[in-house]
């Protein structure tokens, strides 16, 4: 099955879907003024890859910065592996902070009250 | 036009203004105003912790003056376009001050969620916050009124502003937001 990528600028992350596999990385800033613009690929690619979802998806997030606009279209992408994990494949979502920073944890734990997918918090060293 | 200069320089300096600009937001300048600020902050050794809270309420900010003057470019003319900001630090604290022209039919509803979200407690405000990320709703560029509530959450503090009136049309926007180290 495909890979889906997009390499990293200043103001978006980097992104690696590998539907082969079921893993998908999300890592850098994001940080753009249009959000929906940039994301609407890869959730274009969940929704196909919800057709046909490997056992087990692994989820990776590890931003160091991200704006409000980027937080609904994170959403967006949760909700779609939500649907992803009713459907049948084991999501667990991986939500990385660094260890001082107070507020990626909370933006973390706000997801997790939101969205039903199991989460791991992973305190990373700067 | 020099004792003008002069002025300008000692009123920045006595405030101590690390950065400041007017005229268009466009997406580049806040690219380069960030990438400075980020090595500003580094060259001053600022602790991680406030360094990326001043680098995110910053993006808040200068991203509220892009997608305002985006919106009132059409109707507002040369002074829909013109913004300004200054970022200071004074006593360890940071201080991002923005300016923008605002129609008069738009004060009320800006002044509205400003005081709204000046009611909350920080539990409210994280509530608040999960119920608007949750709401479904998104703006035509995806802030979807999140901005105003994560600066609230992120500083711990009030935002505090003030509406100018200039005349039938336009009143003048500032915002003021301290970014303390000590949260």
């Amino acid at each position: 099955m495909e890979k889906f990528s997009i390499e990293g600028t200043p103001k978006t992350p980097t992104i690696n879907f590998d539907m082969g596999v079921g893993f998908l990385e999300i890592k850098g800033r994001s940080i753009p003024e249009n959000s929906i613009e940039f994301y609407k690929p890869l959730v274009d690619n969940l929704e196909k890859y919800a057709g046909s979802p490997k056992p087990a998806t692994n989820v990776n997030i590890q931003l160091e910065y991200f704006n409000t606009s980027s937080s609904k279209c994170i959403l967006d992408v949760f909700k779609k592996l939500e649907a992803i994990h009713k459907g049948g494949s084991q999501v667990t979502i991986n939500w990385h902070y660094e260890e001082d920073d107070e507020d990626m944890l909370e933006a973390g734990e706000d997801y997790q009250a939101i969205i039903n997918v199991p989460f791991k918090m992973v305190q990373v060293e700067e | 036009m020099m004792l003008d200069i002069f002025d300008f320089y000692d009123k920045m300096e006595r405030n101590n203004i690390l950065l400041s600009f007017k005229g268009d937001i466009t997406s580049e300048l806040l690219t380069s105003i960030l990438q400075i600020m980020e090595s500003k902050m580094d060259n001053m050794h600022e602790e991680p912790k406030l360094k990326k809270k001043v680098y995110n309420v910053l993006v808040e900010c200068l991203q509220n003056l892009y997608h305002h003057m985006d919106e009132t470019t059409e109707n507002g003319g040369e002074r829909g376009r013109s913004a300004i900001f200054m970022i200071g630090k004074q006593d360890g604290d940071y201080n991002i001050i923005t300016g923008n022209y605002i129609m008069n039919d738009n004060v009320a509803g800006l002044k509205k969620r400003l005081d709204d979200v000046n009611a909350l407690t920080k539990e409210e405000l994280k509530d608040y916050y999960k119920q608007v990320l949750n709401n479904g709703e998104m703006s035509m560029k995806g802030g979807g009124g999140l901005g105003m509530i994560d600066i609230a959450r992120k500083t711990g503090q009030k935002l505090h502003y003030n509406f100018m009136a200039i005349d039938d049309k336009f009143s003048f926007f500032s915002l003021n937001i301290k970014v303390s180290p000590n949260l």
